[in-house]
């Protein structure tokens, strides 16, 4: 023999892989989530970043910490913590304090991650729950929105002017003052991430392009919520009006794109996820035209992130040459 | 749905390597032949050590589900035991010595046409050159066409070659297309069916272009789109007819036959020429190989002579398995030798060492919908680990057909194959065990 000593990896096949691993997704992301960073700094300043920079940081940290602390492999290399902690900064206003953020980190990674067994095991999506957790300083997270186009520092004085956002006209049956082009470029107030339907779009155009998401469940939830508003416009407003700004408004886009999408909570299936998507938009539409808080789109996600078992029940898809009204041949 | 099967995936194919290498044959010192070339019963050796041997000779033979094995060299039987086979487990084996000079057994019995013979006669010479199907599983293909006796209404030819790395279909279907179509009019002839169709994915388009100039109605040759696992028996039959093979069913339960092409072309050697299965083409491939090509293998050729032959090896080898990438079966030697369905060797580097990565599924969805079987393998993976045999079953493990298209895309890189392997084993030792009971 030759070759007697090679040393030769046995495994069970396949052999090959595509190279596309949770830290690539995560990462894609990360990028995709760029453009709109790059618009809230445009239109709040260097804030909107360090608000955004504070939050990964905090949200890594707990991860590592709290992985350390039990003996359990570290995970922060899959980028995971890093996406969570963008997405929380992003549905926070531009002035929240960063304790507060902080703290929203902490829920988030610790409570609605980690204690549910860490990436994958979560029942819901960590950023919503923190936002709804937010809630608890109601001042805080709607109180005083800051106006676009007025740069805020890092630090110091955050809230000395203050505009109201298109939802709040939204929710009581008239048309915002913002034109839908600002509303599509994003020079409106709210939750500095979500405002510029321009930057959102072209991350959802990355994400489609790298194969991380299908347009079933932002389609499905956006299409929804267009015909719903559509059929049912509110205020006496032309349906066409109403239904566009209620797409441009609010968190919508942000949750339809990169909340709903969210793998661990959202179905595995094509039908499931057509369906859940439809369902996200009633829910969205019954919350935005009958809730207490003007904006339904975390509190429609949330609520439809408990409800996956079914959706993934629902549309199992058909055994491969299973006989017509059977399961077995 | 014509021409389209569910799920799938696109690995890179790395057929460039060798793709442009003629089957070259080789001729080794000695051979060992496996008594255990493909599921069913083993053979039982018909010569002892000493014997002299002739090119063709029938050396081994059994009862029930199971092909003859013949010498693939002239020589002298060396060694009768057991002997690593590709499997990886030690295998009742034949080692011949050879003498070089490759003499023909003199019973060979060579036909001008096949006229005035009977399906029944051709099955029985076909049993005899103990011819298997050369794609993979290696089913005896004599109890294929036995089986498929007044049921067929299809005929499909598989020149798909869907596996990464593997050119020896692709160099088959360029060089010897008229061989391939010789043993399809075999076929036709027992079979009897409407409808024969070639599938060969479309990146082979000089094979199409060979057959093509050979078919002469023969059969219908049908470019298929190039798209992991297009070769897959049932896989086959869904894009090409549509139908669907019933779980647990066999491709004549919907009319539908299915033959490699190297298989045809080893059905045109036993008719015609009167030689059994005694030799195959073989890829060599994979980054640390110095030389990748094809080569004309008398079956029983040790993997170590195929490396040698193929220029021995560039670098260190950090995987070596049969097959291709997806459903090839790694090796801890070098030692186990060739049997009729290895169509290649490939040969990983350590550039192809995977990162690591921690086994967390994510729920992304990407195994669903890649999995051609319509299974979740997300859910039968986590049954399996729960050791769940109900919910196993309820999520059809046994549909698996382990093309590993799920594995391949999955983030976490959970061995989602392995587990279902696990899984099977798992439902059948329970069974078996209810079945003593």
């Amino acid at each position: 023999m030759k070759y007697k000593d090679l040393k030769l990896t046995l495994s069970s096949s396949p052999h090959a892989h595509s190279g596309c691993t949770t830290g690539v997704i995560m990462r894609d992301v990360c990028l995709a989530l760029t453009p709109a960073l790059i618009a809230a700094v445009w239109f709040f300043g260097p804030r909107a970043l360090s608000v955004t920079v504070v939050s990964v940081i905090a949200c890594v940290f707990f991860e590592w910490g709290y992985r350390t602390l039990m003996k359990k492999d570290s995970s922060i290399s899959d980028w995971s913590a890093v996406v969570t902690g963008i997405l929380i900064a992003f549905v926070c206003p531009v002035n929240l304090p960063y304790w507060t953020l902080i703290i929203a980190d902490f829920f988030a990674i610790v409570v609605v991650k980690q204690l549910f067994g860490g990436i994958g095991l979560n029942i819901v999506n960590p950023a919503l729950a923190a936002r709804a957790f937010l809630f608890s300083w109601p001042s805080l997270m709607s109180g005083n929105w800051n106006k676009p186009g007025v740069s805020l520092p890092m630090t110091g004085a955050v809230d000395a002017v203050t505009a109201a956002t298109p939802m709040e006209a939204l929710a009581v049956g008239q048309l915002p003052s913002e034109s839908l082009l600002e509303l599509f470029f994003g020079r409106v107030g709210g939750s500095f991430g979500e405002i510029s339907a321009l930057a959102l779009l072209l991350g959802l155009v990355y994400l489609l392009v790298t194969h991380v998401i299908t347009l079933r469940i932002p389609l499905s939830y956006l299409g929804t919520v267009a015909v719903l508003a559509f059929i049912f416009p509110q205020g006496g407003n032309a349906p066409w009006e109403w239904a566009l700004y209620q797409l441009l408004s609010g968190g919508l886009l942000l949750g339809a794109i990169f909340m709903a999408t969210d793998y661990t909570t959202s179905p595995v299936t094509k039908n499931g996820q057509i369906a859940y998507g439809i369902g996200c938009g009633v829910l969205t539409i019954l919350l935005r035209y009958f809730g207490s808080y003007v904006e339904g789109v975390s509190f429609a996600i949330l609520i439809m992130n408990c409800c996956i078992g079914f959706f993934d029940k629902l549309g199992r898809p058909k055994r491969f040459g299973a006989r017509k009204g059977g399961g077995k041949k | 749905m014509a021409h389209s099967f569910f799920g799938g995936v696109h690995p890179k194919g790395y057929k460039e390597l060798s793709c442009q290498m003629p089957i070259t044959p080789i001729y080794p010192k000695t051979v060992t032949i496996c008594m255990s070339q493909h599921i069913g019963a083993p053979c039982k050796p018909l010569v002892s050590i000493g014997d002299r041997v002739t090119v063709g000779q029938k050396i081994g033979d059994g009862q029930g589900l199971c092909a003859p094995v013949h010498a693939s060299v002239s020589g002298e039987v060396v060694r009768i035991g057991p002997r690593p086979a590709p499997t990886g487990t030690y295998v009742e084996s034949i080692v011949i010595a050879s003498d070089g000079k490759y003499t023909l057994c003199p019973d060979l019995q060579k036909r001008e046409s096949i006229q005035g013979l009977s399906p029944e006669e051709l099955i029985s010479i076909i049993r005899e050159a103990g011819i298997t199907g050369m794609g993979g599983a290696g089913f005896p293909t004599s109890v294929k066409l036995s089986s498929g006796l007044g049921k067929v209404d299809t005929v499909l030819i598989n020149g798909a070659e869907c596996e990464p790395y593997i050119t020896s279909d692709d160099r088959l279907m360029q060089e010897a297309p008229e061989r391939i179509l010789r043993g399809i009019s075999v076929i036709k002839t027992i079979l009897q069916p409407k409808r024969t169709v070639i599938g060969v994915e479309n990146n082979k388009p000089q094979a199409i272009a060979a057959l093509r100039q050979a078919l002469q109605g023969e059969a219908e040759l049908l470019p298929l789109r190039v798209r992991y696992p297009q070769g897959a028996e049932k896989q086959l039959i869904q894009a090409v007819t549509g139908r669907q093979v019933p779980p647990g069913g066999l491709p004549a339960a919907v009319g539908c036959a299915v033959f490699n092409v190297a298989t045809c072309a080893a059905i045109c050697d036993a008719v015609f020429e009167g030689l059994p299965l005694v030799r195959r083409a073989v890829t060599v491939t994979g980054k640390a190989i110095a030389k990748p090509c094809n080569l004309l293998a008398p079956i029983g050729t040790s993997f170590e002579d195929l490396v040698e032959a193929a220029g021995g090896f560039a670098s260190q080898p950090y995987k070596i398995f049969v097959g291709g990438p997806m459903m090839g079966i790694a090796q801890h030697t070098l030692e186990a030798s060739t049997i009729k369905g290895n169509n290649a060797l490939t040969c990983y580097s350590e550039a192809d060492r995977p990162a690591s990565v921690l086994p967390y599924c994510i729920r992304c969805g990407k195994c669903v919908e890649a999995c051609p079987m319509q299974l979740m393998p997300l859910f039968l993976h986590k049954a399996q680990v729960l050791r769940d045999l109900e919910a196993l079953e309820a999520e059809h493990v046994m549909d698996c057909i382990e093309c590993g298209s799920c594995a391949y895309g999955c983030p976490a890189r959970i061995p989602l194959v392995q587990s279902f392997r696990t899984g099977k084993k798992l439902l059948r030792d329970a069974k078996a065990k209810e079945g003593k009971k």
